[in-house]
């Protein structure tokens, strides 16, 4: 079995992004890490592959941002990585990006499932993984809690979706494509080896026009980014008794209306 | 006249609420660009949550009801409403960005060629264009967007758009329309399903009650027998103290991540980058300090209370009304005033 999982590199959780004199996107000297719901589905591939003695191959799209997220996967322990390198898809919309992972997933040829993170940080969505599922005309369960059974001869896989409402269990034909949950395991820390290893691989690039795909126009643009709106809220800290600053609390809610 | 689709999403044979949010974003825009308001009712009930949604403003209805659609699942709902957008053409089609909101609308985004914004939270029509404000970067920015071409489609942000108020005689004009996929063509087969029990989903509540790395501080003695002492004093105080206080107020439960990685609490109620994003009209938290990766995911709740027992918690820096005490202290005697004030 071939497992596809793909990655981005995203600002640091903990890192203060701010839109710069140029308008561009910042986050100063804080680290580039793994998109943070890639780290699950970066550890679920590598454990359902060898569970299958199956492979795992790593795909970004985008500049060289995204470098060190494929290198991060290769010290996790993902077998092969490939960096579709054009830093315009970086600027272009879901549906463009969705156009060169499909493009690429057909030139891997023998892909059986794509292991996906449940959104990226940075775009904050997730219709990127849906698109490219919709694109390769493969199913698409998103939210798995839970790869319940995968059966090669078959060909299927069962999961257990997240939903608002609840657990759902659902059984779908491969090929197919899956996002995963943090509930879904606990993502490893590379080893030392494998940090090596990574430190030493050379990563392909493929081209958009390696991919047979020429740069068209995208229906949604970015304008321009901003800073939040707000900074506004002055705090006013309740004194008192405790008793006192529950009645104050509660009389507040109430004046606000929010009760 | 054009239409503006929207999607009036349900479970188990009835509207979800959130749905008339998009009814009433998709009438405010529909002066400006010169449209009706269509709502697309698949699956089990359709023709009565059509009707309900005339009551919030909608005038046509594209109704099926097939068996193949009874659960929601992707690929016969994104067949169906692929073919009414190709056949149609509307201005704009719309949906809240719920689980199955965001998977619905991107796949057929994907299969028109269409743009799509998700998580949107203001949106205005300029020319034929569609503008959007939405938040990116797990909440720390936002970005003003433009959607072109034919048919745009806009995932709004839950609780962000008002619906429109009930109207019991007001009607629309339904039409059945059939569906697209047989069932031996869906690949995808739900085997079955377990409601979440008693819980209130995050996206909806309108008040949320979260519990943090202070949940901890439980000054009840944990059992000889409890296994890890730290990890049983935060459960029973989600239990005994948040819980207590989340019921008087009709709330949802949440939780910081430092609580659901420490075992306290399960992940179903983390809100924060990598847990839900929520907007409710309140927020109280309650020993949370206030982590970068919390506030994405809360800041954008109306009014915040904070209660910790470090004055210095960045929390208060979002907070509009703050306690600097012991929230085990504190919760039970909010609770108890509650409890009184709204006679419960």
């Amino acid at each position: 079995m071939h497992i596809l999982l793909m990655t981005r590199g995203t600002p640091d959780t903990a890192a203060r992004v701010v839109v710069d004199d140029s308008g561009a996107v910042s986050w100063g000297d804080a680290a580039t890490v793994v998109n943070p719901w890639d780290e699950y589905s970066l550890e679920e591939g590598i454990r359902q592959a060898e569970q299958t003695d199956g492979q795992t191959t790593v795909l970004a799209l985008g500049g060289e941002l995204h470098l060190d997220a494929l290198k991060h996967s290769l010290a996790m322990g993902v077998q092969n990585a490939i960096l579709v390198d054009d830093e315009q898809l970086d600027a272009r919309d879901s549906l463009a990006y969705a156009r060169a992972a499909a493009a690429a997933v057909q030139q891997l040829a023998d892909i059986d499932l794509i292991i996906l993170g449940k959104e990226s940080v940075d775009v904050g969505t997730d219709q990127h993984n849906v698109q490219l599922a919709r694109l390769l005309g493969w199913p698409m369960l998103s939210y798995v809690s839970r790869i319940l059974a995968i059966d090669e001869a078959a060909k299927t896989i069962r999961v257990e979706r997240m939903l608002e409402q609840g657990l759902q269990t659902v059984r779908s034909r491969l090929p197919a494509v899956i996002s995963v949950m943090k509930d879904i395991n606990e993502p490893r820390y590379p080893s030392f080896m494998g940090i090596r290893r990574a430190a030493r691989a050379d990563i392909p690039r493929w081209s958009l026009a390696d991919l047979g795909l020429a740069s068209q126009e995208s229906p949604a643009e970015v304008l321009e980014y901003r800073d939040l709106p707000g900074g506004d809220v002055s705090t006013e800290i309740l004194a008192g008794s405790i008793a006192e600053q529950a009645e104050q609390l509660v009389a507040r809610l109430l004046e606000e209306k929010v009760l | 006249m054009s239409a503006i689709f929207v999607w009036i999403e349900s479970h188990e044979g009835a509207a979800l609420p959130t749905s008339w949010e998009a009814l009433g974003a998709g009438l405010r825009l529909a002066p400006a660009a010169g449209s009706e308001v269509v709502a697309c009712v698949f699956g089990a009930n359709a023709g009565e949550i059509a009707q309900e949604a005339a009551g919030y403003g909608a005038t046509s209805a594209l109704i099926c009801e097939d068996e193949t659609l009874t659960d929601f699942r992707l690929e016969p709902y994104a067949a169906l409403l692929s073919q009414l957008v190709q056949e149609r053409q509307p201005r704009a089609v719309m949906a809240v960005a719920s689980s199955r909101g965001r998977e619905l609308l991107a796949a057929s985004a994907a299969d028109c060629g269409s743009g799509l914004f998700t998580e949107v939270l203001e949106l205005a029509a300029d020319g034929d264009d569609l503008h959007v404000i939405r938040p990116v970067y797990a909440g720390k920015l936002w970005m003003e967007g433009k959607l072109s071409g034919p048919s745009p489609f806009v995932l709004l942000r839950g609780r962000s758009f008002p619906a429109q108020p009930f109207d019991s005689s007001a009607s629309l004009t339904a039409e059945r329309v059939e569906a697209v996929l047989d069932e031996a063509e869906i690949a995808t087969k739900v085997e079955s399903f377990t409601a979440a029990q008693g819980r209130i989903n995050l996206g909806d509540a309108a008040i949320i009650v979260s519990g943090g790395r202070g949940m901890a501080n439980n000054p009840e003695a944990a059992p000889a027998d409890a296994g890890d002492e730290t990890i049983w004093k935060a459960q029973h105080g989600f239990e005994h103290t948040i819980r207590p206080l989340a019921k008087v107020l009709g709330a949802a439960v949440g939780a910081s991540r430092a609580a659901v990685d420490a075992g306290y609490i399960p992940y179903a109620h983390q809100v924060g980058q990598t847990g839900r994003v929520v907007s409710p009209d309140l927020y109280i938290a309650c020993g949370i300090s206030g982590a970068i990766q919390h506030q994405a995911g809360m800041r954008s709740s109306k009014i915040i209370v904070a209660i910790n027992k470090d004055a210095e918690a960045p929390i208060f820096k979002l907070a509009k009304y703050g306690i600097v005490g012991d929230l085990y202290e504190v919760l039970p005697v909010v609770t108890e005033t509650l409890k009184q004030k709204l006679g419960k």
